[in-house]
């Protein structure tokens, strides 16, 4: 287990909210901190729209269609992977 | 998506995956390199100085493939065996091209307090009575990130995006948010603590956000802007 973070008491500030994001995303924080952060949400017109952009980047980073392969190289690699095959 | 392994598991997919290119069926080793060589020699740039060294790494990391097949035992996901394999490779190259190794540095815990990505200029100073709050509201009905994000165009300007970050967070944001790797499957393949981790995925998210802002902000063009 690796420790989870822990910050100092009180009402959270955006700045501090916003260093938080990803702890709160990788649930790796402790009980009290996550309560200022959701107490936090709750207060805050705006560090709502900040995590809801968060997300929205880490779910279009998943999605995402990377360049296609080349035949060239695509024609190479089958050709080896059949001469392997034939030879051993 | 084939209608042969529709309404199967996908450890059972795996399997008859991993079946198939140990017959030596060329379709099943097509399939994986169509979906993940691209991604391979962008992991390997991570490591090796240039585009042909990182193209031949993922080569290599094929060859490997191929002849480790009948020896696999499943302990690891398929892609996480063979980007292990390609991360493996990358480093030897790069220590063999004398590079320093990116995450040499990283061997001790990185302090917090040099976290912070997104500058205090962002933020109302200590003693403003608003302090530590937003200095410009982000809050506005009209927005909607998803859609912007999930538009047609928008996933190539992410990749640029990504492409253009430091190394170290490239590499965990490629792994955890591009590839879907677990923390402990990055932390080994980067040879990196859970906490480096995270906070390189940390800087690496947030970076990318700032970069994307005006495009998430987009839907606010059409707004007129008071001041």
């Amino acid at each position: 287990m690796d420790s989870s973070r822990t910050v100092a008491p009180g009402d959270l500030t955006c700045r501090e909210f916003v260093e938080l994001v990803t702890d709160y995303l990788e649930n790796a924080m402790d009980q009290p901190t996550r309560d200022r952060f959701d107490a936090h949400l709750l207060d805050c017109p705006d560090c709502p729209v900040y995590l809801q952009q968060m997300k929205a980047i880490v779910g279009a980073s998943g999605i995402l269609r990377e360049e296609d392969l080349s035949p060239e190289v695509r024609d190479a690699l089958l050709s080896r992977f059949r001469a392997w095959h034939n030879g051993g | 998506m084939t209608g042969s392994t529709s309404g199967m598991l996908p450890s059972d997919v795996e399997s008859a995956q991993i079946a198939a290119l140990r017959r030596g069926e060329e379709d099943a080793f097509e399939t994986l390199i169509l979906r993940h060589h691209t991604s391979l020699v962008r992991l390997a740039r991570v490591w090796v100085r240039d585009a042909p060294a990182a193209e031949e790494v993922a080569q290599e990391t094929w060859m490997a493939v191929i002849q480790g097949i009948h020896t696999f035992e499943g302990r690891a996901s398929l892609q996480s065996w063979i980007f292990g394999i390609l991360a493996n490779k990358a480093k030897r190259s790069g220590a063999r091209e004398g590079r320093s190794q990116p995450f040499a540095a990283f061997r001790t815990d990185i302090d917090w307090g040099e976290s912070r990505e997104i500058g205090p200029e962002h933020f109302y100073p200590p003693g403003h009575e608003g302090s530590g709050h937003w200095t410009y509201p982000l809050a506005d009905v009209e927005s909607s990130p998803e859609r912007h994000l999930l538009a047609e165009e928008a996933g190539g300007l992410i990749l640029r995006e990504i492409d253009a970050l430091p190394v170290h967070y490239r590499s965990v944001l490629l792994l955890r948010d591009v590839h879907g790797f677990s923390s402990d499957e990055a932390c080994a393949m980067l040879g990196i603590s859970a906490s480096n981790q995270r906070v390189l995925l940390h800087r690496a998210r947030t970076r990318l956000r700032i970069s994307l802002e005006p495009y998430l902000r987009e839907g606010d063009t059409r707004v007129e802007q008071h001041g």
